[in-house]
């Protein structure tokens, strides 16, 4: 088959996936809850409640798409769209299968940790341009996070990188085949989580958001299709998230007798799944705590997982 | 560190615990006989209206949602001509209902009353009164009170002697 039309298909089934999947996460995470909550969770549209996200999307769309007077405007609606277009473009370099990657790209862990950087601004600028003052109080907020979380996210990835010797993921996942990087790794597994649930904004790092506090937080002002992007931007970090520590840290596609893919996609689930579970589970920490605890504890963590790998890697390999 | 571990172990539990919603219009919840719900205006024994307008629930409602009008039949006995209870005004707190003494009014285990049209809250005495006795059966007001009506001289009621005239005594 011609390589660009293979391509192209590829990027159309990455995307109407992912897009389903976000959509579908709204059902699935609301009748996880239920579950743990002892609850049944929505169960009348459509088999098992599943059609819940139809009609979910069908009252974003036909909501009115209010901007407040006061709002800077182009700003407003620039906001939710970078989080959407960084979250999907991240998935370009995602090794689904061997072979199944829409961009076998040299330095995967960098783009990666840019656009999820970038992704960040999305809820800053939401909150910043919609001239409220709670909503100015998530982008606060989520900026002084940003900044505390990010550094240690990049640093717990170097250990894997070390390890691996790339920082291509297709690599990374290659040099799995014999050991998954969970086990020499944990250490920077658990801060990647960590900092990935900080990074998505999902509980118990919800600050930004903080129902209970700031209404909604950085999107109190948005409505219909805007907000229903950040809502698709946030699952798609989500799934993102997931599949990151998979392909980084559980061996990507790697598994016996079923196929890659199908390993691939178990995982992330199993990781999407318990996601959900700690945002059942966990309180949300307050905020000068989180901060505290992101710079004196985990970075320093971080560091150490980094030290001590590669003085082990550099004493192996002399 | 470990207390969330338990935290979540402890959640995770809960998937297996039995599920506490009631499925609402195929399953009902179930409501004891003295609910405050929906209100009635009951019938004594003998298929009379046990109303005697006497307009205490009238006054007893907090939010004034009952309004009636009193009439007398030919034996003298006093029964509403008009009861009228709006329901979007009324809290169901069942002050009538402890008001009332001759158990006419009462308050029934009944909350399906939800309606599109405001208007058609206010339920007239045609909607309120029912057949049957309600929750409290065998009790008829004229047969215990001394009250003389038609049909019943004084004397006549229940666990009541016939009067005795004071002179025959001297």
């Amino acid at each position: 088959m011609n390589p660009i039309l293979q391509s192209f298909l590829l990027i159309q089934g990455v995307l109407i996936g992912l897009m389903t999947l976000a959509g579908l996460l709204v059902w699935i995470e609301r009748r996880l809850l239920a579950l743990w909550q002892d609850r049944l969770g929505p169960n009348r549209c459509g088999p098992f409640g599943i059609l819940i996200f139809v009609a979910d999307g069908i009252k974003m769309v036909t909501k009115e798409d209010w901007i407040p007077p006061t709002a800077d405007k182009p700003v407003f609606i620039l906001a939710p769209a970078i989080i959407v277009v960084t979250a999907l473009l991240s998935f370009a370099i995602i090794p689904f299968a061997p072979g199944l990657v829409i961009l076998d790209l040299n330095i995967g862990i960098l783009f990666f940790l840019g656009l999820s950087s970038m992704g960040l601004y999305s809820t800053v600028l939401g909150g910043w341009a919609s001239n409220n003052k709670y909503s100015l109080l998530g982008g606060l907020r989520m900026s002084a996070q940003m900044f505390s979380y990010e550094v240690f996210m990049g640093l717990s990835l170097m250990g894997v990188v070390i390890l691996s010797g790339s920082l291509n993921l297709r690599e990374i996942v290659e040099a799995q085949a014999g050991m998954w990087f969970v086990i020499p790794q944990f250490l920077g597994f658990l801060i990647f989580m960590i900092a990935g649930l900080a990074e998505t904004h999902r509980l118990p790092f919800d600050m930004p958001e903080a129902e209970s506090e700031l209404i909604a937080g950085y999107h109190t002002e948005y409505s219909s299709l805007k907000f229903g992007m950040f809502f698709v931007g946030e699952y798609v970090g989500v799934t993102l998230i997931s599949a990151i520590i998979v392909t980084l840290f559980f061996g990507g596609w790697h598994g016996p007798v079923l196929p890659p893919f199908v390993w691939f996609f178990l995982k992330t689930s199993a990781f999407i799944i318990f996601f959900i579970l700690l945002r059942a589970a966990i309180p949300r920490p307050r905020f000068d705590q989180l901060l505290a605890w992101g710079w004196k504890f985990i970075l320093p963590l971080a560091l150490l997982n980094l030290i001590i790998t590669g003085a082990i890697v550099l004493a192996r390999g002399n | 560190m470990i207390s969330m571990l338990k935290t979540l172990w402890l959640v995770f539990k809960h998937a297996f615990h039995k599920r506490v919603t009631i499925q609402y219009p195929e399953e009902k919840a179930y409501l004891a006989p003295r609910y405050r719900g929906r209100i009635i205006l009951s019938r004594d024994p003998d298929g009379g209206e046990r109303c005697v307008a006497c307009y205490l629930c009238a006054v007893a409602c907090p939010v004034d949602c009952i309004a009636l009008d009193s009439a007398e039949d030919e034996h003298g006995r006093r029964y509403p001509g008009m009861f009228r209870i709006n329901f979007s005004r009324c809290i169901y707190c069942g002050f009538c209902e402890e008001a009332c003494p001759t158990y006419a009014i009462q308050l029934v285990p009944d909350v399906e009353m939800a309606e599109y049209n405001r208007q058609n809250m206010v339920y007239e005495k045609e909607h309120l009164l029912i057949d049957g006795q309600g929750k409290y059966h065998g009790y008829n007001y004229y047969k215990v009170a001394g009250l003389a009506i038609g049909g019943k001289g004084k004397g006549e009621a229940e666990n009541e002697d016939p009067p005795i005239d004071p002179k025959s005594l001297m």
